[in-house]
């Protein structure tokens, strides 16, 4: 599908995060692009390949779909250094997505770190734009340092709204006025996640040394490895489950998941 | 069904009066090289007499490397960046002395690209576009292990006709398919043969095979288990990481996916990629799920004998045809291998 870079915004202090605002070129393939989320899609910039990014904006935004992009490899990059008005294309959406059927009506605490926030941000506009389908929310998200921290005026407003429980938190800081918490992600979850309960899911979406760490927090708190939800990343080409490329076992990441419950994950190989 | 006998000049006439509505494609062996299998140009007549190809006839429906879209990157043009679709040509082909196994190979790999959820339209509309007229094995090789995996050298999964060495240079053929019936029509061939010859054949063989796998408790065993298993780093020792298991294997179907420009126009394609590899599995972080060779090596026999194998409840990913046993430089041998799997206890 044609899609035209209607915005882009640029994230971090580093300037290796850019959000990418697209509207289709063809009003139907508008229509038939209907995602949940947590789902990914490919970006194609034709003459250098396509890339599997989850998507950030949430199906109750309209007109656009947006992606956060690191800076990373051969399309990554050249993305970097296009323009708004640029053509290029989205094949997707790709992917199952986080369970809301299970969510809803359930207290649902997020946990992310780094850039890996793009579909926890889908999770939580969707979230609050349905806000009376779900009980308590409360979203847990870290970086390095304040400058690192994605879609900071969001969530600034997210904080002010009041009807979630933020939980910002940076590894370390020199700002005086940071306002905010001070340590790692797996801290702050042990001391502000809600309670265990069969009617709390977490969601837990970063890097690999976090998600490490969380775990053992989640099950000390006596989180049900049922209740846990992660979002795998696997090389990926066909995101069908054809080229045969991002399997853990009988599964593919890019069709079966990305996103798996850890007790799914406890019965694949470990080949994360 | 149907056995018709074709002599040595009938075969000619035959092959002679195809070509005309079919593609025709083959066995052929050049001087100074090895066989292969592929497109027929003219005069070329598909050679029956070789052994198996090294590389096997999956690229007859899934080549090497095609090109599924191309585009402009000139900005003067209208559509600039945008893919265009490539007219492909899906007209009718007879694929000649395709052995069995690789004719079993192509049911396997159809449940990857032709599914309830996808139908691959490259590969489907090629296999579509087929015809095959397979060549029965009266003398099966030694790596060969077809009869342990549910086929057979004269097993008729996946052909259209199968072709019996009947002497000086004829054939008796089985029909087996209505498109093997219209092909034969086309060619003229229309003399009836002798069934039961075609059976007493089949079972000498059959006799003559003499390697043997077992296969029957791969199902029962437990994946992560497997996985788990110590014998992987002994197994994978050896391993030159070369591809040459996946490249020749008929139901490897694994690919890459890449962009390809000269000036301002290009074409997305897509090429056959190798699990052996370090970079099919490399993320754009730096990580590698699996960077070492035995987890290479174990990913190639985990999927063949254990995940497909759970995945479509209808056996093995591999039709037998003893190519990876016979053509890998450091001699790791699937039969070995399945046999350790199959024969696995966890301590």
């Amino acid at each position: 599908m044609p899609v035209r870079i209607d915005e882009i915004v640029t994230e971090t202090e580093d300037k290796m995060l850019k959000t990418f605002k697209f509207v289709f070129l063809n009003k139907e393939d508008e229509e038939r692009f209907q995602h949940k989320a947590g789902q990914f899609a490919e970006l194609s910039v034709t003459g250098k390949g396509e890339v599997p990014i989850g998507i950030a904006s949430s199906p109750t935004e309209k007109g656009y779909v947006k992606f956060t992009v690191n800076k990373t490899g051969l399309v990554t990059r050249y993305m970097h250094n296009m323009k708004v008005g640029d053509i290029m294309g989205i094949r997707g959406p790709l992917g199952n997505w986080y369970p809301w059927e299970t969510l809803e009506g359930k207290n649902v605490v997020i946990i992310g770190g780094g850039f890996a926030f793009s579909t926890l941000r889908a999770s939580i506009v969707y979230m609050l734009a349905n806000r009376d389908k779900f009980k308590e929310i409360h979203v847990i998200y870290g970086s390095r340092s304040p400058g690192l921290l994605l879609y900071r005026d969001e969530l600034a407003a997210w904080e002010a709204a009041g009807d979630i429980g933020m939980h910002i938190t940076v590894d370390g800081t020199d700002d005086p006025d940071w306002k905010y918490n001070i340590g790692f992600v797996p801290t702050i979850t042990e001391k502000k996640a809600p309670p265990a309960d069969p009617d709390t899911y977490a969601i837990v979406c970063g890097p690999p040394a976090m998600i490490r760490f969380t775990q053992p927090v989640l099950d000390n708190l006596g989180y049900a490895h049922d209740n846990i939800i992660n979002s795998l990343e696997k090389r990926m080409k066909c995101g069908i489950g054809i080229c045969g490329r991002c399997n853990i076992g009988d599964k593919y990441v890019c069709k079966d998941g990305p996103v798996f419950t850890l007790n799914a994950l406890n019965h694949m190989p470990g080949e994360k | 069904m149907k056995v018709i006998k074709i002599d040595k000049n009938q075969w000619a006439e035959g092959l002679a009066k195809l070509e005309g509505s079919y593609r025709m494609f083959g066995p052929v062996a050049v001087q100074g090289k090895f066989p292969e299998f592929r497109e027929l140009e003219k005069g070329d007549v598909p050679n029956l007499d070789v052994p198996n190809t090294h590389l096997s006839a999956k690229s007859v429906v899934y080549p090497q490397s095609e090109v599924m879209f191309e585009y402009s990157l000139d900005e003067h043009i209208e559509d600039h960046h945008l893919l265009r679709e490539i007219e492909k040509d899906y007209s009718p082909r007879a694929v000649f002395g395709i052995r069995p196994c690789d004719a079993a190979a192509n049911l396997l790999v159809k449940r990857n690209f032709d599914s309830k959820e996808y139908r691959d339209p490259y590969w489907a509309d090629s296999f579509e576009s087929c015809v095959f007229i397979g060549h029965a094995c009266e003398n099966p090789g030694g790596t060969c292990f077809c009869t342990s995996v549910g086929f057979g050298p004269f097993n008729e999964d996946g052909l259209d006709l199968l072709l019996v060495n009947s002497g000086k240079g004829g054939f008796l053929a089985k029909v087996i398919t209505d498109k093997g019936a219209v092909l034969a029509k086309s060619a003229g061939w229309k003399t009836e043969g002798d069934a039961a010859s075609i059976e007493s054949l089949k079972k000498q063989a059959e006799a003559k095979m003499s390697s043997k796998v077992n296969t029957d408790q791969l199902s029962k065993k437990d994946a992560t288990a497997l996985f788990d298993a110590p014998f992987w780093e002994d197994i994978g020792f050896a391993c030159l990481n070369c591809g040459t298991c996946t490249y020749s294997c008929p139901t490897c179907w694994c690919f890459d996916i890449q962009d390809e420009v000269k000036n301002k126009s290009g074409v997305r394609m897509r090429n056959w990629d190798s699990c052996m590899y370090p970079l099919f599995t490399l993320e754009g972080s730096g990580h590698n799920p699996r960077p070492q060779k035995h987890q290479r090596v174990r990913q190639r026999f985990m999927h063949k004998l254990k995940y497909y194998v759970d995945k479509y409840q209808a056996g093995v990913q591999c039709v037998g045809c003893g190519r990876c046993v016979k053509l890998c430089p450091v001699n790791i041998d699937i039969r070995t291998v399945c046999e350790k799997m199959n024969s696995y206890q966890p301590a």
